[in-house]
């Protein structure tokens, strides 16, 4: 959906630099961290004696020394040079967890790693840096960190320091930084690393939007003008589509996809059970107290989809069912949008649709146009309320997220949603 | 699937050889040492107000309070070396020791964070603290030599010799034995914390086993039974040899400082071993 930026795909045919070969990695549960020599040997005493461990909590499996946990169960990949991969899966998947093993943090269970080149990792940013030091002193030792040597930084720092946008604050320790100085010097000594495999683990949502949008295309540029290659885990689906041209979707430690990304995309959020579903089920959800609870929803349904993806010619029709606790006159519903930053970006109102009678349920159908919206995730608190005589809301129920959807969006110019809002307004027209 | 693995930079398995170090790779991260002892350096003495004058402090006061205790009170024999010259040898030697010992025991408990986040040779980490650990020793021999001048011109028994020329090779042997045994102690305290409380402890009873607040003959006169034991401990003869080379008193043991010179082979080899055998997981654990 980028055409400027992933039309060319330069790294086929290139040597391969990465191969994950039928990788695990296991975790016990229960037992790590209840590291204390007189426990172990209480243990140790107890089972020699036949008797029952005295550190076994009564009636619990969960401490049982043989529970075990694949977070990563049997992963196998390769990556070519140049290529910018995109990492993508729920919570849990495992995203983060191959990432440690790529950068040798913690070493895999089973299978083997193969990498050709210089890895560095960033798993996070500004690792090691010192609140004491001066921002010079903290490039040149978050780059060693990193593997730099310091000719090597020496040969950049300048360069970094005008990626950073800091010259100015360069000679004053990090302490006296503002958070997002900070995160900007960081991720300027990342983006500037002479590695060829960049490990980056959601370290790109840094600083203002501008210069989030600086450090995509630096990244870009690095992996396409300097053949070096990317392997980045985000949750931020549009920074994957404007980085990367390959995306990896894992599920409960496995690879579920391996290919395109928008298709990936697709696939990650139709998978992803907690959030893009056709149908929502809100019963026994937990509310907020100050909620009157007057009307309940039950479930939110979208209608005529297999899965939540809307372009611009569709509309979204969704059935929502509901149960009446108080009688309720002129019932509203509110559709509130929020973007992929948990920001609210839109809303739309069914004012007075209904009223309803206590103990009766209802079923409605609405249809919303989101045409103006950008591409991008968005999810949706849809909430129930009553207008009062004189305009005055009073909220009876609301669910986050009650819906989620994709909107894909086709604009003659690549929309930088990041830039320009998530509302795209009907275009202008030169009248004179 | 059969690839040739000597083109691959690096292969990740799920278990090392048995002694699988890259001395290479710890060579390659020498600017990474440096800029630690930088950070270490300017991090601990920014707001202080005496900064790096600490260092003199601490042995002075100490050596001053040996005096008092051992010499004044007990009356413990110098072997008629000056008491405050001997106290300050003998500290300023074990000083070094223990701090290599005591500070690389932390090793994988206090970076656990960096450790977490990002590669590099773990054992980047226990030299650096052992180098650093260099800085407050050297300013400690300042002070020593200075009081040795002192002492020597009030006309005071201070006889400095030809074996200073082996004191490199005992401090170097210090750094090595200290940094064996702190790296096993750290390896172990990944598991089980109850150790990290032992070091501290255990430092000071090692302390009273070791000749650093009388001499060996006195140990001879009063239990001659206990002066082997004394000697096999490694610590024992380089504290002695390291007096002798500096201030003439005693003698000069070679077969017992051949002797720990095994056992600190033995330990940092032994060290290694189990420390980048933790290395590779401890994050699962610690």
């Amino acid at each position: 959906m980028n055409p400027g930026i992933n039309l060319r795909d330069p790294s086929k045919g290139n040597e391969v630099v990465i191969e994950i070969d039928n990788v695990k990695k296991q975790y016990r549960l229960g037992t790590i961290g209840g590291g204390t020599l007189k426990g172990d040997l209480q243990s140790w005493w107890a089972r020699v004696r036949g008797k029952e461990d005295p550190n076994t909590k009564i009636g619990s499996k969960v401490y049982a020394k043989n529970e075990k946990f694949m977070a990563l169960n049997g992963v196998s990949f390769s990556v070519r040079k140049g290529e910018t991969i995109g990492l993508i899966g729920g919570n849990g998947a495992g995203k983060s967890t191959l990432l440690k093993l790529l950068s040798r943090v913690t070493a895999p269970t089973e299978g083997e790693i193969r990498i050709r080149g210089k890895v560095s990792s960033m798993l996070e940013v500004g690792t090691g840096f010192h609140p004491e030091l001066t921002g010079r002193e903290n490039v040149y030792l978050n780059g060693a960190i990193l593997g730099m040597k310091r000719a090597e930084v020496d040969e950049r720092i300048e360069d970094i320091i005008d990626f950073s946008e800091c010259r100015q604050f360069i000679d004053t320790p990090v302490k006296r930084y503002s958070s997002g100085m900070f995160v900007k010097l960081a991720f300027s000594v990342a983006a500037h690393l002479n590695s060829d495999i960049m490990l980056m683990d959601e370290v790109l949502a840094v600083g203002d939007m501008a210069f989030q949008r600086k450090c995509i295309d630096k990244m870009v540029s690095v992996a396409r003008d300097e053949g070096k290659t990317i392997i980045y885990v985000s949750h931020n689906m549009q920074t994957i589509r404007q980085l990367c041209n390959r995306a990896i979707v894992l599920r409960k430690g496995e690879v579920i996809f391996n290919g395109d990304v928008e298709e990936g995309i697709g696939i990650y959020l139709r998978n992803d059970e907690v959030t893009a579903k056709i149908f929502n089920d809100f019963s026994g959800l937990h509310r907020y107290n100050f909620l009157t609870d007057k009307v309940l929803m039950d479930s939110l349904e979208v209608l005529d989809k297999d899965m939540c993806r809307f372009t611009d010619d569709e509309k979204i029709r969704f059935r929502l069912n509901m149960h009446c606790n108080e009688d309720v006159e002129r019932l509203s519903l509110r559709f509130m949008i929020h973007n992929s930053d948990q920001v609210v970006t839109a809303t739309s109102v069914c004012s007075d649709f209904m009223s309803c009678k206590k103990g009766e349920s209802y079923s409605r159908v609405f249809e919303l146009d989101v045409s103006p919206l950008a591409s991008g995730v968005y999810k949706v608190l849809p909430v129930l309320f009553e207008l009062g005589e004189l305009g005055e809301v009073i909220d009876c129920d609301g669910v986050y997220p009650g819906l989620v959807f994709e909107h894909e969006k086709t604009t003659r110019l690549d929309w930088k949603s990041k830039l320009y809002g998530d509302t795209t307004l009907e275009d202008m027209v030169c009248i004179e | 699937m059969k690839q040739n693995t000597d083109e691959w930079t690096t292969v990740i398995r799920p278990k090392a050889g048995w002694f699988d170090i890259d001395l290479k790779d710890i060579w390659h991260y020498r600017d990474l040492i440096v800029m630690f002892l930088k950070r270490n350096f300017n991090s601990a003495y920014k707001q202080t107000i005496l900064g790096p004058l600490w260092f003199l402090i601490n042995p002075l006061l100490s050596s001053s309070m040996y005096t008092i205790v051992f010499g004044q009170i007990a009356k413990i024999s110098t072997d008629g070396v000056p008491q405050f010259l001997f106290y300050l040898c003998g500290n300023t030697a074990w000083g070094y020791f223990s701090s290599c010992l005591s500070s690389t025991a932390s090793t994988f408990t206090g970076n656990a964070y960096l450790f977490g986040k990002v590669y590099f040779p773990r054992l980047v980490s226990p030299i650096t603290t052992v180098i650093y650990a260099l800085l407050s020793f050297s300013i400690q021999m300042l002070v020593l030599v200075v009081s040795m001048v002192i002492f020597a011109v009030r006309g005071e028994p201070v006889h400095p010799n030809w074996s200073l020329l082996l004191l490199p090779v005992m401090i170097a042997q210090m750094a090595l034995m200290g940094m064996g045994f702190g790296i096993i102690v750290s390896s172990v305290t990944t598991k089980y914390r109850d150790l990290s409380i032992l070091v501290g402890f255990g430092l000071h009873l090692w302390m009273y086993g070791t000749p650093v607040v009388y001499p060996i003959s006195q140990v001879q006169s009063i239990a001659p039974g206990l002066v082997k034991l004394i000697w096999l401990n490694p610590v024992a003869p380089i504290i002695n040899n390291f007096r002798y080379a500096l201030l003439g008193c005693g003698s000069f043991n070679t077969y017992y400082w051949l002797i720990s010179w095994g056992v600190t082979a033995v330990v940092l080899f032994l060290g290694v071993l189990i420390f980048s055998k933790v290395e590779r997981t401890f994050m699962d654990t610690v």
